[in-house]
Formats: C-alpha cells, structure tokens, sequence
C-alpha cells in the first residue's frame, strides 16, 4: 500500500496557522506522504512551512460544534501540532470533516512511515555484505563483495563454494520489499555420481528461507540434464537434503544452440526472396522465439513464487553466468519498478551482468556473420535484450527507456568504445585496470542529460507487477533489431517521432508538473535497500 | 419467443479456453441475444452474444459437472460453458440451434434494432455514403467517361447498381452484347477514375470464352476502355484467379480473354486461390491459435500450415500490381475473377486504397467499402451466412481485405486515418445483421428488402463514435509526401492479427496500449488548447491584451499539485460512474453500446494482467489456497494490473 493513500484529505484551503513569534497566517494546508505543507500562496515573499511528519510527535484536535450540526456552515477545528524539536503549532481548519480528516492521516502516516523503516531494518537485519571474495580466491567470477544472509558466515560461505561449479555459491539478487522474499542465484552443486553433500550450503540455503517456510529451486535444465549432469560431477539438490526447497525444472537451451538459433534467424532476415512459408518455417526453425518464449516463461514463473505466493527462490542452471542471470534480471524487471528506469535498468545490468561475472568477452567474440569456429560464443545478453522489449511491447508505459536504448546496448556488447562490457568478470577488469584505462558506458548514457531517444515519452511509472502474456501470439520478432536495416524502418521512426511531438505539446501546456512529479516518484522508489544495492555495484 | 423453452439457466460455469480458471454465473436467453452474467458481484462480468453472432453450436458428452455447451463465434469468440442439469443444456442447445438459423429476412436483428432516433435521423444516415458524389470526386463523368442509365431497371445485370459508368464510345448495344458474353452478365464498368494520369480501373467477370468463343461487342467494350486512356496504348487485363482454374472454367464454357482476339490488351494470371481455399486455411489458422498451451513451434508450424499469411500477400501482390500499372505506366486496368464480386472486389478495393489518400479516412474507407463491395454485388449474405445458410458459400473474403488493410496500417502507421479498432469494428457489424447495410447479397434485393426505410445504416453510427476509432498518428501531411502508398512485400512483414483472430482473448494482449494513451493525450492538449483560447477571447473581452510572450497558464495548474496518482493519468480524471461505464462497455463488448449510444471510448484491448492469465508453469495447482491478489484499476483503458 503506498503511504499516500493514508492521505484522506489531501488539501485544505483557508486554514489558518499560529506559531510562536509571528502573527496568524491564512493558507493552504497540504499532506502528502512525507511532509505536512502550508503556503499563504502569495507570489512574492510568500511565506511556507514545511515539516516532516516523522517529526510530529503528538497531536490534538478540537472541534467546536462537535454535536448538533455536523455540516453547519460555521464548523471549524483546532488541531495542535506538537513536534519532536518542541515547536507548537495550532492550525484553524475550516470544515469539521477535513480537520478530523487531516488529524487522522497525520497520525496514521506517522505510526505507517515508522513501521516501514522498521520493515526495511527487518530485512536489512537478515542479510550482511560479505568480503569473503575480496581477492576473488573463493570464486573468480564473482564480484568482491557479494550479499548472504546474516546468519552465515564467511567460512560456511568458502564451504559452500567449494561445493559449487566455479565457487558460485548462493547469493542475494534481489530482494522483493513487499513481503521480504528474495531470489537468490548460484551454480550448480556439485553432488556428482554418489550424492555428495555439503552441510554448509544446506545451512546457506536453510537460512535464506529462516526455517519454517518453503522455497523454490528453478532449475534451468530439464529433469533428465540435471540427471545426466551427476555423471560429470554436477548435480542438482535432492529433496532429503533440503528438505525445505522445491525443486522445478524448466528447459532452456543454452550456449552453442542458442548462438546458432541467431545464426540461422539474421540468415533468414535478411534473405529478402522468401516466400511467406518459407520465411515462417525458417523463422520457427532458428528456434529464436522459443528461447524468447521461455526465458519470458521462467521469469514469470519466478515472479509467480516471489509475488504471488510468497516465497523465496534460488535459480540456477548449470555455471549459473548466462540463463540464471538471464532469468534472475527479467524477473526483477516485472517485479521492480525502479528497475524499469533507465538508472535502474543500468543498475540491474550492472550487476546482474556484468558484476554478477556474465562472460562477455568470451560469449561476444563473434556475432553472426563471423567464419571462425564457435567457442564460447553464446547471445544471452541479446536474448535478454530481446526479451525486455518483448516486456515493452505490452506494457509501452511502463519503462522509462526506450527501444534504441536497447539497440544501442546490443551494438555496445559486441563492440564498444567503453570498457564496460570488457572482459569476463571483475576480477579480470581489475588485473587488466579497466576501471583505470576505460570509461564507463552507463555513466556516458546517463550522464550529463540522458538524450532523448533512449527516453520512453509515455513512461508512467507504475508500482505494481508487469506480468507479460507468453502465449506464442503475444511475442513478436524484435523488428528494430533483426530487421533495423531495412526500408521499413524508416516510416516506424516518423511515427516514433510523431509520438513525441504529441508527448512535448502535451507536455508544454500541461505544465511542467507532470514531468517533475514523476522525476519525484523515481527516487521516492530508490528505497535504502537499491541504494545500498547500488553502493555494492560502484565498490 | 416460442423457440426459447428455457430462458434462465443458474449455476452455469464459464471455462477459460485457455486456462484451468472457470466462472461461475447465470446464462440467459433471449429473443436476440444469449447473456452471461458472472454471480460473483464484485467483477461480474458480462457477456452479451448475439445470436447472429454464433456459427456453431455443440454439444459436448456428458461430464461429472454437468453438460458441456461450446458455441463459436463468427467474430472469433468461443465460449464453453458446463450447465449443471442436460435437460437445460439440450433446451438452450435446441432453442439456439433455431435461432441462429432465421429463415427469413425479417428475422434478423436488423429488423427489430432500434437505436432510438426518428425518421429523419436514419434518413440522414442513409445519406451520409452517395457515390454519385464519390465518382464525382474522382472526376467522373468526363470527356471520356460517362454514366449509363442500361442497367436502371437491373436488367443487363442484377447484381450490379442501378448506376455504372462506362467509357463514352461505349454504346448501349456493345454494353448489352458485352454482357451477354460475361459470367452472370457483369460486363466492364469503371470502379476508379485516377484523374492524374486519366487512367481507369475497371471491373467484371469472366468472359463465356470457353476453348474459342468471341464476342466482338465484348472486344469493343475492351477497345473502348483502352480508347478513353490517351496516356497508353495497351491495357492489363488482370485475371486474379490462379491460371489452373481459368483453365478449368474454359471446360465449362467460361474462361479468359485470349489476347490474339482483343487489340492491345496484356494479359496476366495473378494466383488468388478461390472461396473453397480461403475457407479451409481460416479453419486451420483458427484450430491453429486455438489451441491450448501452443508451443511456439507448434504457432509458427501452425500458422505456416494454414496458408493464410500466403494468401493475405497474395491479395496484397495483386493490389499492387494494379496499383503500379495505373499510377507508374498510366496503364487501365480491367480486374476478373470468375464471376467478379469476391477477388475482383479485393483486389479493386485494395489498389484503390494504396492509390488514393481520401481511402485512407475513416469517411472515405466507408466510401470505399459501400462502392466496391456492397454496390457491385459481394455476396454478404452469403460469404458470411446470413441465412439460410450453404456452408459451401460462406467464406472470409471480407475479412481478407479488412486484413490487408491492417497489414498496411502496421506498415504505415501515420498513413491511415482510423486505428484496427475501427477495421474490427465493421467485422464485427459485418455479421451482426444488427445494421442494414450488409444485408443481402446486392443492391437490388437490398431494394426489395426496403432497407432503408426498415433498418439503420451502420455509417452513421460509427461516425457518431468515431473518436474511437481514430489513429492519434495519423499524419495528413504523410498523405501529400505519399500520395501513393508502395507497401513492401517482404515475407516478414506479414504478420498474424492477433487482435482480429485471438480479440476475445484477454490474455494475450497487450496491457497498455500506446495508441489509447497517445489518443488521451491529443484529446487532452486539444482541451487545453480550446481553454486557453476562451481564456483569451474572454480577456479581450474585457480588453486586456494578451501578449503572446508570456506562457498561457492552463487553469488546472491553478489548484495546489494533486496527489501523484491523479497524475498518473495525464488527462482529466473521469469521475468513477463514468470509468464503471467505460468499463461496463468493455466487458459487454460491442452489443452493449447500442443502448448507450451517448457514451465514448471502450475498448477491448486493455486486460488485467494477472500471473493466473498466463500460463507460466505447474505452479498453480500447488498452491491452491492462496489467495489471489485483487485487481487494482489503475486507469480506464490502461492498466489493470495485480499489486
């Protein structure tokens, strides 16, 4: 629920406020979340007042013709407002209903603010930074610091990587501030052919969901993969062992498949002599659409658990540096509204991606049209591009970014002036000095005005879920991708900017109001959990 | 009425098509419509069928929870509901079985709708399309074309309208020959002038060639045509069949123009497959999409299966070629089929649309539609089984051409006056029968039927709501910079019409709509705009000089900041009767409006977007108990979304 919506009188005219050493002053009273505001709305020298609510410390009220006439025209309250620096006010409001109004609010959006804070403290409590990886000796591809939760300590979280493929053990990704369930990510454990076991990562993983209730394993491999994975000395968690986990297995392709499925769709796309048949049986046959289709599927199967039924998540597949980020970030983009800005979108890739140790060197060496052999070659990032513009499609509003953001991601992934998407991990970046040598490509993007065509004009940000459709029907091939060389194009971008045109005269005689209000409600979001999410991505 | 045995049926249960979920409610019937009215108060939904509306009716084999009833829809709709007691099921089952079939005319809707207005008001409606006016626009009559008064009395041709134009040196004698040697006597008349180049299309049937007849009127007619184009010495005669079947027809006395009998004609084979074809790749696009839990595999195998997207490019090739030789070579055209009312009026319809902007409008699309369909003779009643029905002649070659239309309007989204709303819309009314204008199969029964005086004319109401309707990109300026529109035909830009073939299906469709936001937005700066101009009037009124420098200061601004979620909407808050309206008509669809004429907005689109709406994965079942959370209306038309 948001803190406005305690508010059951926003405003009131004609109000008048006494206060130690200055004479009575008719205004306007206004509440809002944070804030109680009088203003005697004179234009020059007029004179304001500004106090936070968290400083109310009590409240009284009186109202003259309390019994009688309710609605008699001369009704009128008192309320005193006595803050926590000592200062006592007295408001005259006009209007019995609107002074009691204004009274309950305050006092209800004061005992509301406190128990947020508390809330956040709560969960804050249940989770610490960990250093454990600092000279990235624990796991390589993680970053230095990493978030676990509190009753963990570093040496179980050493045990536990050593039980994991690559040391990627389970990890904080995000946590969900409605109701505390978070999505976790890791790699596969490594329980190989005679079911090994690791007490520590069971006590890890027992700990994210604080004993009592039942958590969820994605696991991006089908049932029979994660089977045959034992015999390379991989595995998946069984149900004795953690005993508290579901486990769900949902197929994704990964590496080498998926590179191909882009080979073979940028061949048909640009193979101009198709006929539709053809071009509809190539299309399904590059298989790009089911990778979009179900990667879109898991997320909102993750989203489903956390949102709707309440419950934490771990995913992961096998290496847990491609689908399980993939997967992990599309989730937080339908579940988070801060996400969905074009700071926070930045955010998320920072450290979904690239903090979170996604090989780009190694998985965009080559693109399509290259002849050398495949390596390690492998577009999830593409995919995931993909994916989020599938998200726009169906809620346009609902991003703050536009689609040439994206477009000018997926050209900055393969080849980049920055050093943002340089090597494979962090501790990579820091041996080579990227951080030192190059310049960061998000800080160019957003920095010093963000320009106008990664902007999305309708943006309204919206606080709830984004659930998209994924019925085959709903998704599209991402045209201005695979498709942004042709004639086509062009008409698509006059319509884009016909768009804007109607957005900028609405704006400009609507006022300015608009815009500054949804700046506002951007870092009313940016809560001190993100905030400090953001420190660990610049440490 | 006397078929409706059971009027009200309770404890009917509504299952998703797609999904486990099902809604319970109560099922009624009546003379025109069957009602489903959902029993949980809170979001009781409704669904209003019209009778008209269904194509089949089944019932399904017993189950535990009751008898199983699935109706499809003419407009993709289908329902399935499980009614508690077979008794009930075989009543309603019986009951629509009679009334979907009306045996006569004045059976259908259109006969006992009343919207509410006087005489003069459904006179006026009637008058709105004259296309005497609309040939007149195009330059018609002229030195070279005139208006012939032959078929007055519907006698050359009973299928045509009483008024066609043909070339001047077009006599009575070589019109009447012409006709004779034309499938059901549908002889070349101009359907559009293109007054830059002189050029003219023209349309007919096939000529009754067989393997070596000739017709010298028929050639004369040919020779005229070409005559009255001096930018050209040759005309195309487009044969839009594929050439197999011409062949074939030449067996049974029919065929195509030999181009050694006709002087400087260029003949050309085109490939649209015939009604039969059309219908069965619709079923299978339909089996297609409707199936539960697709894969995206199974989709695209599904949709490349079923042909249609080849023959939507198909129509589509056909209208540009046509629209090439007119607006490049200066070429006439002359377009056949068989006999002349289904691909001809596709492919008729289609060029003129890619060649001339005023197709383009909303009025000019009506324009469009009542010259090239309904006056020269598409079969409504029949291709959409109006009554008395013969399966065999029902097919979607309407629907066709509404969707070649949409393909273009993905293309060029600033180039078409009116949004897909408006093209389902008329698909919609095509086959409701609730409006007169589709009814029979030409001008000449519909004359018979006394339609103007008996029914309402569909034009009108749709002008009357044509804020809805309306593209917020459409650019005027793009008609004069692409006065001809050049579609590319590249496989890929075909695509399925999820909105027209899945339009009932809430899930799939977007949750906010760019179209719906930009339309409030434009409506929103043209109130401002008229605000600040009776500020300005009224302050010169009292004679104080507004100077242009200084910014205009809208009166919303006057009032301290509102509340953030006020803001969310960008335009002025409807009061909340006026969102429950908006929101009612969503849900009854389109049969609901009629009786709230006065209303605005409504549109299908928007759903809630809800994780039990899309079928992610086999979570559902394990957590039975949750409960579900509720659904927040954030803002008419744009997001309803789970918090």
């Amino acid at each position: 629920m948001e803190l406005s919506e305690h508010i059951k009188t926003a405003n009131v005219e004609a109000v008048t406020l006494r206060r130690p050493f200055h004479p009575a002053l008719r205004g306007t009273l206004c509440v809002t979340s944070h804030h109680l505001l009088f203003s005697d709305r004179k234009d020059e020298a007029s004179r304001q007042l500004l106090i936070l609510i968290k400083n109310i410390d009590a409240i009284e009220k009186s109202v003259e013709n309390l019994f009688g006439y309710p609605r008699a025209v001369g009704s009128s309250g008192t309320i005193t407002i006595k803050c926590k620096d000592l200062l006592v006010l007295q408001l005259e409001i006009p209007g019995m209903e609107e002074c009691l109004n204004i009274a309950s609010s305050i006092e209800v959006l004061n005992i509301v603010i406190t128990s947020h804070r508390q809330k956040e403290r709560l969960l804050w409590d249940r989770w610490r930074v960990s250093k454990v990886n600092s000279d990235y000796s624990v796991c390589p591809s993680y970053p230095s610091a990493v978030i676990v939760p509190r009753e963990v300590d570093d040496d179980k979280l050493i045990r536990s990587a050593r039980f994991r493929q690559g040391g990627r053990f389970p990890v904080l990704s995000y946590c969900h501030h409605r109701n505390g369930m978070v999505i976790m990510r890791s790699s596969q454990p490594l329980t190989g052919a005679n079911k090994k076991r690791c007490k520590e990562d069971e006590l890890l993983l027992q700990a994210v969901i604080d004993g009592s209730e039942l958590g969820y394993i994605i696991d991006l491999r089908s049932a029979q993969q994660a089977q045959q994975a034992r015999m390379t000395g991989g595995g998946f968690e069984s149900k004795s062992c953690y005993s508290h986990w579901k486990r769900i297995h949902r197929h994704h392709e990964r590496g080498k498949v998926v590179q191909e499925s882009l080979i073979k769709l940028v061949e048909v796309c640009s193979d101009p002599s198709h006929t539709v048949d053809r071009w509809l049986s190539k299309l399904e046959n590059s298989k790009w659409l089911s990778h979009v289709h179900s990667a879109l599927s898991t997320a909102g199967l993750v989203v489903e658990c956390v949102e709707r039924d309440g419950h934490s998540v771990l995913v992961h597949g096998s290496e847990g540096t491609d689908n399980t980020l993939l997967v992990s970030s599309l989730a937080q983009l339908i579940l988070d509204p801060a996400s969905r800005t074009v700071t926070g979108f930045l955010c998320l890739l920072e450290r979904e991606w690239i903090q979170a140790g996604h090989p780009f060197q190694q998985r965009c060496a080559h693109s399509v049209y290259s002849h050398a052999r495949l390596k390690q070659e492998c577009p999830s990032f593409l995919l995931l591009l993909d994916c989020v513009w599938q998200v726009w499609r169906q809620f346009p509003l609902a991003l703050e970014f536009s689609e040439a953001l994206l477009l000018r991601l997926a050209q900055e992934v393969y080849a980049s002036n920055y050093g943002t998407f340089l090597c494979n991990s962090e501790q990579e970046r820091c041996a080579a000095g990227v951080k030192e040598n190059t310049h960061c490509l998000f800080q160019s993007l957003l920095k010093p005005d963000i320009e106008e065509q990664y902007l999305n004009p309708l943006y309204e940000p919206t606080d709830l879920a984004i659930w998209p459709s994924v019925h085959p029907q709903s998704l599209q091939l991402w045209t201005g991708m695979f498709l942004r060389w042709t004639k086509h194009a062009q008409n698509m971008e006059e319509a884009r900017e016909e768009v804007w045109r109607i957005v900028k005269e609405h704006r400009e005689r609507a006022g300015p109001d608009r815009t500054n209000n949804t700046l506002s409600t951007h870092c009313d979001t940016l809560t001190p959990f993100e905030n400090l999410m953001d420190e660990l991505t610049i440490l | 009425m006397e078929h409706i045995r059971t009027p009200k049926v309770e404890q009917v249960k509504l299952l998703d098509r797609f999904s486990n979920k099902s809604v319970t409610g109560t099922l009624h019937l009546t003379a025109t419509h069957l009602i489903f009215v959902e029993s949980n108060s809170t979001s009781a939904q409704e669904i209003w069928i019209l009778h008209h509306h269904i194509a089949s009716v089944e019932k399904l084999s017993l189950t535990t929870s009751g008898c199983p009833l699935l109706i499809q829809c003419r407009n993709f709709r289908l329902v399935h509901f499980v009614i508690p007691r077979e008794r009930d099921c075989h009543d309603i089952y019986s009951s629509l079985l009679r009334l979907l079939r009306p045996v006569s005319y004045d059976e259908l809707y259109a006969f006992s709708y009343n919207p509410k207005q006087n005489d003069q008001q459904r006179e006026e409606g009637w008058q709105l399309i004259d296309l005497a006016a609309e040939f007149e626009r195009m330059g018609v009559p002229c030195d070279q074309w005139q208006l012939t008064d032959v078929n007055r009395e519907y006698k050359v041709c009973k299928t045509y309208p009483r008024d066609v134009y043909v070339p001047i040196t077009a006599s009575k004698p070589i019109i009447v020959g012409s006709s004779k040697f034309r499938s059901k006597g549908r002889f070349p008349v101009l359907t559009y002038f293109y007054q830059e180049k002189k050029a003219a299309v023209c349309r007919c049937s096939q000529p009754l060639s067989g393997f070596s007849a000739r017709c010298l009127e028929d050639e004369h007619m040919l020779q005229a045509i070409s005559k009255a184009n001096h930018n050209s010495r040759y005309i195309y005669v487009m044969d839009t069949r594929p050439k197999l079947n011409a062949l074939a027809n030449r067996a049974a006395g029919k065929g195509y123009e030999n181009e050694d009998n006709y002087s400087n004609i260029r003949f050309q084979f085109v490939g649209i497959e015939n009604i039969h074809v059309m219908r069965g790749s619709l079923q299978k696009l339909l089996e297609g999409v409707g199936t539960r839990s697709l894969s995206m595999t199974d989709y695209l195998v599904g949709l490349e299966n079923s042909g249609w997207l080849r023959h939507i490019k198909a129509i589509m090739d056909a209208a540009i070629f046509l629209a090439k030789a007119v607006t490049v070579e200066g070429a006439s055209v002359l377009v056949h089929c068989s006999d002349g009312w289904d691909r001809t009026a596709q492919v008729c319809a289609l060029g003129s649309l890619l060649m001339d902007p005023y197709y383009r409008t909303i009025k000019g699309f009506m324009v469009l539609i009542e010259k090239d369909w309904i006056s020269f003779g598409h079969k409504f009643a029949d291709r959409c089984d109006q009554l008395d029905p013969d399966p065999k002649e029902v097919s979607p070659i309407f629907t066709q051409f509404l969707e070649c239309v949409w393909q273009l309007t993905e293309q060029f989204p600033q180039a078409f006056e009116f949004s897909e709303w408006f093209l389902i819309q008329i698909h919609e009314h095509v086959h409701s029968c609730q409006f007169g204008n589709f009814l029979g199969n030409s001008q000449r029964q519909r004359e018979d039927l006394q339609l103007k005086e008996r029914t309402y004319s569909l034009w009108a109401h749709l002008l009357s709501e044509n804020q809805n309707y309306l593209n917020p990109l459409f650019s005027p300026s793009f008609a004069e910079s692409h006065p001809v529109l050049e579609p590319s035909t590249q496989a890929y830009h075909f695509k399925f019409w999820r909105n027209m073939y899945n339009q009932y299906d809430r899930s799939m469709h977007p949750r906010q709509s760019i179209l719906k936001h930009v339309l409030t937005l434009q409506e929103s700066n043209r109130e401002l705009e008229g605000t600040v101009q009776a500020l300005k009037t009224k302050l010169q009124k009292f004679g104080v000089n507004t100077s242009p420098l200084k910014p205009q200061t809208p009166p919303r601004e006057c009032s301290l900041p509102p509340r953030p979620q006020s803001l969310i909407l960008g335009a002025p808050l409807l009061s909340r009767k006026e969102v429950q309206q908006e929101e009612d008509e969503e849900v009854f669809g389109e049969e609901a409006r009629e009786d709230a004429p006065a209303s605005t907005g409504g549109e299908r689109t928007v759903e809630g977007s809800s994780a039990t709406e899309n079928s992610y994965g086999e979570l559902m079942g394990s957590f039975g108990s949750k409960n579900e959370p509720g659904v927040v209306t954030l803002e008419f038309g744009v997001a309803r979304m789970t918090c």
